[in-house]
Formats: C-alpha cells, sequence, structure tokens
C-alpha cells in the first residue's frame, strides 16, 4: 500500500501571529517556520503503518515555494522513502491545494492519503474533505485511530459528540486529530540519510490546474483586546465580584 | 439572493446551533432555506420551521442519511444547491466534514468559520489561531461557508412555515458507519452553557475533576478541559476547547489549573467573563482573566463551592 502525505510548512506554534502594521495580512518576516503540527502526525502515522508492514511506500508532497523543501527534508528524516515538491509562489486556497494534489494521486495512485485536519495559519480545514470529493474517495476526517483492515480503512473519529467510527472503502483519504499518535523527533543519522533521499521538483503550473484566487484578502486585524482584569486576595472576594460587580451569578 | 442553510440535528434532535447559523443567514439577507437531512428527523424540521427568519424547511428523512455521513450527504446538498446565492453550515465537526466537500463538487472556495458577515460577499474570519482577525471577499458566484455558531445569537420564534419532504436515498458506497461512543451527560453542552468550568493540566488526574462537579452543580455550568487534560486520559475528547476544540462564548468562563497556551485561549477568549484560578501568577492565562486567583486550586475550589 502507497501513501501519500502532503504536508504544510506554517508558523511554529508557539509563535504568536502578529498583525502588519498596514493591515494587509499577518508579518511572517524572520518569524520561525515549522512543519504543521497536524501533518506531522500524518506523516508519524504513516510510518508507522509502514513499520507495521501494512504501508509499502511513504510519498511526502508539499507544495508552496522553496522553502517548503526544508519540511520535506524533516518528513524524510522521519522516514518518508520520496518527496515531491510541488513548487509555486503564488498564495493558494485550500481548493487549489486539494486540486493539485488530485493531479498527484491521479499520477501516484496511493491507497491512502493521510492530511492534518487543518493548518494552525488559515485554520481552514477544508483541504482533505475537498481532495476526497475531487478524486471521489471516502473521508475519515479528525481522526484519533487508524486501522487497516484488508481493503478497509477504519478510523474513530473525533466529532463534538464523542467518538464515531467509520469504516472506509480504500482507496481513501484520512485527516489527522491530535490524539492519533505522538510523533518522533529525526535523529540526527537519520537527519543525514535525509540528504540522500529523492526529491523531485514539478513546476505547479504544469499540472494545468487554475490557480486564480476565489477569495480576496481585504485586510487583517488585531482581535479585539481583553482589557486587564484583577487578581483577587480569596475566594470570598472573587465570589463577591462575580455577584456584584460582573452580575454573571446570582 | 437565498441562502441553503444545512441544519444540525442529534438523535432527532435540533441542536442550538442551527438558530445561530440562521441569524448568520438573515444578515446575508434574502429568502433562507433550511435543509434537514437525517432519519427521525421529522421534529427536528418542525423546530427548524419556527425559527425566525427561515422561509421554508427541506426535509429529507431517509435511513441512508442516519449518521449524516459526508459522502453522501454531500452529494444531496450539491443535488439541492442549485439557484442559492450561499450555503451555510456550523462550523462544527459535522459541517466540518460535510461543507468542505460540498464546495469542491461545486468547484468554489469555501470560507471557513466566519464570526461576522460584513456583506453578502465580504465576512470576518479568526486566523491564526484567533491571533488575527481576517476580512475576506468571496469572489464566487456562490458561496459556501461554515459558521462559527458562537459568535452569533440564536435567532428567535416566529409562527411554523411549511416543510417540504423531499425523496432522496441517495446511498453511500465509499463509506460505512461502525458505531459511536457517546459521551452522557446530564450537564449542559459546552456550546450552549452560560457559564463553563474548565480544568487543566493541574487537575492531575481524572478522579480530581469531580472537584469540578460540585462547582458546575451550584452554577449550572458545563465543565470543559484543556488539551493537556485530554491527552492525559483525564477526560474524553469532546471536553476539549481551543483552537482545533470547541469553542466557546459563555457568560462566564473559569480556568482551573490551565496555564493560557494561545491554543486555549483560542476557544474560550471571547467569554464575557473570564476567571482563571491557577497558582502560578505568571501563568498568560491571567493576562486574559477578568478575575485572576493565585491559588492552589485543590484548596480553592471545595472553598468555592462552599462560597456559592
Ligand atoms: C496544533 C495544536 C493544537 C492545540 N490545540 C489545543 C486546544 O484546542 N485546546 C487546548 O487547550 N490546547 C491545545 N493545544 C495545546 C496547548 O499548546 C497547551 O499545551 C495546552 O493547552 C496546555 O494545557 P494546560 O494549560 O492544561 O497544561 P499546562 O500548560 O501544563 O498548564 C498547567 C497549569 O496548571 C497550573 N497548576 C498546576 N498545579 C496547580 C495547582 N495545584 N493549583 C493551581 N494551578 C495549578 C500550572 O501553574 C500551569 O499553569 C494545542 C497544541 C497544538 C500544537
Amino acid at each position: 500500500m502507497k501513501v501519500l502525505v502532503p504536508i504544510k510548512r506554517v508558523i511554529d506554534y508557539n509563535v504568536k501571529a502578529r498583525v502588519k502594521a498596514d493591515n494587509s495580512d499577518v508579518d511572517l518576516t524572520n518569524v520561525k517556520m515549522a512543519m504543521n503540527p497536524f501533518c506531522e502526525i500524518a506523516v508519524e502515522e504513516a510510518i508507522r503503518l509502514k513499520e507495521a508492514g501494512s504501508a509499502t511506500e511513504v510519498i511526502a508532497v508539499s507544495i508552496g515555494d522553496k522553502a517548503c523543501q526544508e519540511q520535506l527534508r524533516t518528513a524524510l528524516a522521519l522516514g518518508a522513502d520520496k518527496a515531491i515538491h510541488i513548487e509555486t509562489d503564488a498564495t493558494l486556497e485550500s481548493l487549489h491545494v486539494a486540486k493539485l494534489l488530485a493531479k498527484l494521486v491521479e499520477q501516484e495512485n496511493p491507497e491512502l492519503v493521510i492530511l492534518g485536519k487543518q493548518s494552525i495559519d488559515a485554520d481552514n480545514n477544508q483541504t482533505g474533505q475537498m481532495l476526497g470529493a475531487l478524486t471521489k474517495r471516502g473521508q475519515g476526517t479528525f481522526a484519533s485511530k487508524l486501522v487497516i483492515e484488508g481493503s478497509n480503512a477504519v478510523v474513530t473519529r473525533e466529532v463534538d459528540g464523542g467518538l464515531q467510527t467509520v469504516s472506509l472503502a480504500l482507496p481513501a483519504i484520512v485527516t489527522t486529530d491530535l490524539r492519533l499518535n505522538e510523533p518522533r523527533y529525526a535523529t540526527l543519522p537519520n537527519i543525514m540519510k535525509a540528504k540522500r533521499k529523492p526529491l523531485d521538483v514539478i513546476a505547479a503550473d504544469s499540472l494545468g490546474v487554475d490557480l486564480t484566487p476565489r477569495v480576496e484578502l481585504v485586510r487583517v486585524d488585531e482581535p479585539a483586546k481583553r482589557e486587564a482584569g484583577v487578581i483577587v486576595e480569596s475566594v470570598e472576594e472573587l465570589v463577591t465580584k462575580l455577584k456584584t460587580e460582573a452580575k454573571v451569578i446570582s | 439572493m437565498s441562502v441553503l442553510v444545512i441544519a444540525e440535528h442529534e438523535n432527532g434532535v435540533l441542536k442550538p446551533e442551527t438558530a445561530k447559523v440562521i441569524t448568520a443567514a438573515v444578515k446575508i439577507g434574502g429568502d433562507v432555506d433550511v435543509l434537514v437531512a437525517g432519519s427521525n428527523v421529522a421534529a427536528a424540521a418542525d423546530s427548524v420551521a419556527g425559527i425566525a427568519g427561515v422561509t421554508s424547511v427541506k426535509l429529507v428523512d431517509d435511513a441512508n442519511f442516519e449518521h449524516q455521513l459526508a459522502e453522501n450527504t454531500a452529494d444531496l446538498v450539491v443535488e439541492l444547491a442549485g439557484g442559492y446565492s450561499h450555503i451555510l453550515a456550523s462550523a462544527s465537526t459535522t459541517g466540518k466534514n460535510i461543507l468542505p466537500r460540498v464546495a469542491a463538487l461545486l468547484d468554489k472556495s469555501q470560507i471557513s468559520e466566519i464570526i461576522d458577515v460584513v456583506d453578502a460577499d465580504t465576512f470576518k474570519r479568526p486566523i491564526y489561531a484567533g491571533n488575527a482577525i481576517a476580512t475576506v471577499k468571496s469572489l464566487e458566484s456562490q458561496k459556501v461557508i461554515t459558521v462559527r455558531a458562537s459568535a452569533f445569537d440564536a435567532a428567535g420564534e416566529q409562527g411554523p412555515v411549511s416543510v417540504e419532504s423531499l425523496s432522496n436515498g441517495a446511498a453511500n458506497s465509499l463509506s460505512r458507519f461502525v458505531g459511536v461512543e457517546q459521551t452522557e451527560s446530564e450537564r449542559p453542552e459546552l456550546t450552549a452553557a452560560p457559564v463553563i468550568i474548565s480544568g487543566g493540566r493541574g487537575m492531575q488526574n481524572g478522579d480530581n475533576f469531580a472537584l469540578l462537579n460540585g462547582v458546575a452543580d451550584k452554577l449550572g455550568a458545563a465543565i470543559g478541559a484543556s488539551r493537556a487534560a485530554v491527552d492525559a486520559g483525564f477526560v474524553p475528547n469532546d471536553m476539549q476547547v481551543g483552537q482545533t476544540g470547541k469553542i466557546v462564548a459563555p457568560d462566564l468562563y473559569i480556568a482551573v489549573g490551565i496555564s493560557g497556551a494561545i491554543q486555549h485561549l483560542a476557544g474560550m477568549k471571547d467569554s464575557k467573563v473570564i476567571v482563571a484560578i491557577n497558582k502560578d501568577p505568571e501563568a498568560p492565562i491571567f493576562q486574559v482573566a477578568d478575575y485572576g486567583l493565585v491559588a492552589d486550586l485543590f484548596d480553592v475550589l471545595p472553598e468555592l463551592e462552599q462560597a456559592l
């Protein structure tokens, strides 16, 4: 079974994004970048499938400018066999990404595509589901457990009311939630080895997908600031303040 | 203009998110039709018919939609989508699962988790865990949108409009429902509760969450948790509040033994009043708290229960 893992380069999750002074966007100059945490979980799951003998090959793919090769090297160091960089400088929406990935799925024909459920920059939570639609495959989103049973992928999903389990006919699409696994760290020898693993570059333009923007970013603002609060000295004072000042309890 | 809203329901009962999504739909303007798709959901459709602003209700009551799986539900929505300028669903796990599939089938770029309607084409949505608010304008002829329910008030009531029954038996050959583990609780739902008390890693174990029960009982509160508390297995996943859990905005949010990581704040910082109880005076949660109490939670919780 071939597994394709799309990954995204994003702001490091420990860094708080700042808005540009001209309100045109978020300022990412000199900001620490990393692999999107949900994509790390996707890479880890694919590698575990390979270690367990259910996957034969793990291919990592990233779409973006040259810099995302850094994250592809990380994926290779973690255990992916091969990487594909779909190169473009365009700002892409989830639909564009899903369309480019659908082209790659056509070429590579993986039985399983594992993606992060959302990227922590745009917070869209769309790409996996869109890829499912475009490739006419079943989808197991927000996965906290994935088991391959013959020609099916059995996925336990984190849903608002608890956990739901679905069985998908392979080939299928899975998106990861936080509790699917705990990603490993790349070891130094594996980082060195990764430098010799294949990383192919494909120009996004060559895939025949129309990348014209369909959503315009009008402006970006800081969220409303909360007024500074007070430190209370005791439970008694807290309860009094909640009753008489904030009036949220009676 | 006309808006199609996908209703959210569970066990045949309409979920409160729907009335909030309808508020967003009314703000967009035009007719508001609501699709109720599921199995044994006639009562949910009747509830929708009485929500102010709804023009008509479309009911698809069919065993094929019992679990609202994305694959055939998306096909159904696409079939009914013709003529609508906007298609809206709640940014719940159900809406997030289905709507992007709909969008791709319609060849439309989706706008996720809007918190405000500026005009029929322009919306506000949080990005970067809520550290920035983007104003985006959709250039699509048909707009596919999920709505952050906590950002909108619930629409009121009206004399019921008509419910139109449609037959559609679209089967699903791609995925099959296997089972569900539903968390049973007597408490109000997190996304609907006026008061929430949440516990973090500071609670130390699952048993200690019982300390929150007493306070929650007195306040009629729902109980939430941080990711760390869920990851450690103290409580189930559906209690997680945050960027990747539930987004809440109650009148009162009490954070107990929670440090206040940006991902947690993303899920609760729009609460009206925030209380933080933490023994570390430097904990970032105090920067967003209206009232902070620097103390050991194991002393505070029994005292708080007494004082209420
Ligand atoms: C991609 C991604 C998504 C995430 N999504 C979410 C999300 O949706 N929701 C979420 O919550 N987190 C999320 N996180 C995790 C987040 O970054 C933090 O790790 C998490 O919120 C920490 O939980 P905590 O505050 O309970 O634990 P900690 O940060 O360990 O804080 C525990 C706090 O308890 C206090 N404490 C300990 N003992 C006591 C005591 N006896 N009395 C009083 N106070 C005490 C400590 O002082 C400390 O401040 C996400 C992370 C990533 C990378």
